[in-house]
């Protein structure tokens, strides 16, 4: 019984974190877009690219590149008057298009415009915890604000992507890609985010960058392409690997659980040999005698079945909590398990009442 | 109704060779209440399983009630003794997990009677041997001679053609082992047939008939009355 009881709980527990795990990374992923291919090129001398370059890519592409826009990366501390921003806000030079890829919606303002990114301007679009910290409840459109000794001025802000707190992907300010290039020391740009019009052309989208940046650096060694979406099913193969991998060994120990219940299924009917040479006596056929020891089977098997369902679901939340992933018990996941632990105490108590309803009753009678 | 032709039950093969039964033939009618008496040994459970379809002839018929019983299969046996036979055994024999009544219900149930008509059955059979008050108890709270009176009524629950009795009073002291006793032989007066199995004379004189057994074979068959039915010549030993 306990074996049973273990064994599902097992089951129960590994699959429903394994479906958290998949769950919480496809999120993840989702929130980081899963829309999107990452370029990163190491530009030497004459075999470079520029935005220029890239822009014209994905109008040559358009069937299914949708956008394009540079992105220079800083971290860095935002400060306005006496306060400042701890040195973790991620400080982005990007293209009008940012906020349309990545799916990012305004509170108050606007977003970059090409007139912006045209004239060097100095603007830029904060996101919530930036606005909270330098701001408050004040508007923060309008206001000024300092980054590495330049003064910006906030044009718009934007609506809560995580959960607003330091370090988080709120924790940041895009301004003009080509005033992130002049403000910066190398000038170059290094990465590039494109957008595809369909999440499913997402392979084929990488085909096409990637053709186009072999044509210009004619090896593959100064460049990558990355897509999320595809890292997402490579992520996922892995965690359908790993999630069998332990359903296995959940179920080694369902199978412990079944000879558990084999032994208690012997140990009984041979216990009650003489119980059954009673009923024989009294007219039982093996029929009879059969199904009652295969109900009694199955309702142990069920009752182990049914605990082992309950511990399995109640631990598997705290558990999750423990690795911050939501536990997802699968119903289908759950029905199965314990159809194998009823299938398994069926099984194993027709085995020996079946033997034992062959007894002559007065063998059976004799036994003690 | 009880018709036994030249039986034999024997046990073992070559030296180990134990002929339990050695060409047994007996007729017991309708209404009858005989006693089946003999040393240890002798061959009178043996005879008593065969008669009860627990166990089956190594050769030789058996006919109850115009059928040859001495060859047919396992769950046409089961249907037999369900229908025709009431066994009253030296332990009882009464399940432990279940209530009196359960125990009772048993032959009604494989009779395939419903809940009602076996309920109502089996209260009967435990009014009768007067014990219907603990209906609800489990066989462990009761005494040795009130278990055995619960064995009687699951006999005569399912209104059997003949009751058969293994020693029936061997586990009782000798004050309840004369109650149930007297139970019987109150049956008997009712009609029933009875067929009752001891190793002590002073109970086999209670029966009609006493039949007795040595080594597997029928030395006495004749009423109880008779001196020869009691002290045979080359017994010694159990006598009352
Ligand atoms: N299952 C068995 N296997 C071998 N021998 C048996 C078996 N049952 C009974 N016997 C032998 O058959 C003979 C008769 O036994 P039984 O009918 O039990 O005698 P009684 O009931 O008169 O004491 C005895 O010698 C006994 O040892
Ligand atoms: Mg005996």
């Amino acid at each position: 019984m306990l074996g049973i009881i273990i064994g599902i709980a097992a089951v129960i527990i590994i699959t429903s974190l394994g479906n958290g795990l998949q769950s919480y990374m496809t999120d993840a992923f989702d929130s980081m877009g899963t829309n999107l291919i990452t370029v990163n090129v190491s530009n030497r001398g004459t075999r470079s690219v520029n935005p220029d370059d890239m822009f014209e890519l994905a109008t040559d592409n358009s069937d299914v590149l949708e956008a394009v826009s540079p992105s220079v990366t800083h971290t860095g501390e935002v400060t306005c008057g006496s306060t400042t921003t701890d040195n973790t806000t991620s400080i982005t030079g990007v293209s009008e298009y940012y906020n349309v890829m990545k799916g990012y919606d305004l509170t108050d303002g606007r977003f970059l415009s090409y007139m912006d990114i045209e004239g060097r301007h100095k603007v830029c679009v904060i996101g919530t915890y930036v606005a909270n910290t330098l701001f408050g409840n004040k508007s923060a459109v309008g206001q000024t604000l300092k980054i590495g000794g330049n003064t910006f001025t906030v044009i718009g802000t934007l609506a809560e992507i995580g959960d607003s707190s330091e370090s988080s992907s709120d924790d940041c300010v895009y301004i003009p890609y080509s005033t992130a290039q002049k403000l910066s020391r190398s000038g170059r740009i290094t990465s590039y985010t494109f957008s595809v019009t369909d999440q499913h052309k997402a392979d084929q989208a990488k085909t096409v960058i990637e053709n186009a940046l072999y044509e210009i650096f004619k090896s593959d060694d100064y460049y990558t392409v990355i897509s999320l979406s595809e890292m997402l099913d490579i992520i996922n193969t892995m965690m359908d690997m790993v999630i069998t991998v332990l359903s296995a060994i959940a179920a080694i120990s369902l199978a412990v659980g079944g000879v558990g219940i084999m032994n208690i299924m012997l140990v009984s009917v041979t216990e009650r040999t003489r119980e059954i040479g009673i009923r024989k006596s009294l007219g039982a056929k093996r029929r009879n005698i059969l199904t009652q020891f295969v109900i009694e089977a199955m309702t142990i098997s069920a009752l182990g079945g049914i605990l082992g369902m309950i511990t399995g679901v109640m631990i598997s939340y705290p558990v999750g909590n423990l690795f911050d992933i939501t536990a997802v018990p699968k119903a289908s996941t759950i029905a199965l398990a314990f159809s194998i632990s009823v299938a398994i105490g069926v099984l194993f108590g027709y085995l020996p009442a079946s033997r034992a309803s062959k007894l002559n009753p007065i063998d059976a009678l004799r036994h003690d | 109704m009880i018709e036994l032709r030249n039986l034999y039950k024997i046990y073992g093969s070559g030296e180990n060779e134990v002929r339990a039964l050695d060409g047994i033939n007996l007729t017991i009618n309708k209404g009858e209440f005989v006693a089946i008496v003999g040393q240890s040994g002798s061959g009178k459970s043996t005879c008593m399983n065969i008669i009860g379809c627990l166990d089956v002839p190594t050769s030789g018929q058996y006919i109850l009630e115009g059928i040859d019983v001495s060859t047919m299969h396992d769950d046409r046996l089961s249907e037999i003794r369900n229908k025709k036979l009431g066994f009253i055994f030296q332990q009882y024999n009464l399940i432990q997990g279940i209530s009196i009544l359960e125990n009772v219900e048993l032959p009604l149930l494989y009779a395939g009677l419903s809940k009602a008509e076996r309920k109502e059955k089996a209260m009967k059979a435990l009014a009768r041997v007067g014990i219907q008050a603990k209906a609800k108890n489990f066989p462990s709270q009761l005494s040795g001679g009130q278990q055995q009176r619960v064995s009687i009524a699951r006999a005569l629950a399912g209104n059997p053609s003949v009751i058969l009795a293994d020693e029936p009073t061997g586990a009782l002291d000798s004050k309840t082992g004369k109650e149930v006793l007297r139970f019987l032989q109150e049956l008997h007066s009712e009609g029933n047939t009875i067929v009752l199995i001891t190793h002590d004379n002073s109970i086999a004189r209670k029966a009609k008939r006493i039949v007795r057994l040595s080594d597997g074979k029928i030395i006495y068959d004749g009423p109880s009355d008779d001196p020869n039915a009691v002290v045979s010549a080359d017994e010694s030993g159990v006598n009352g």
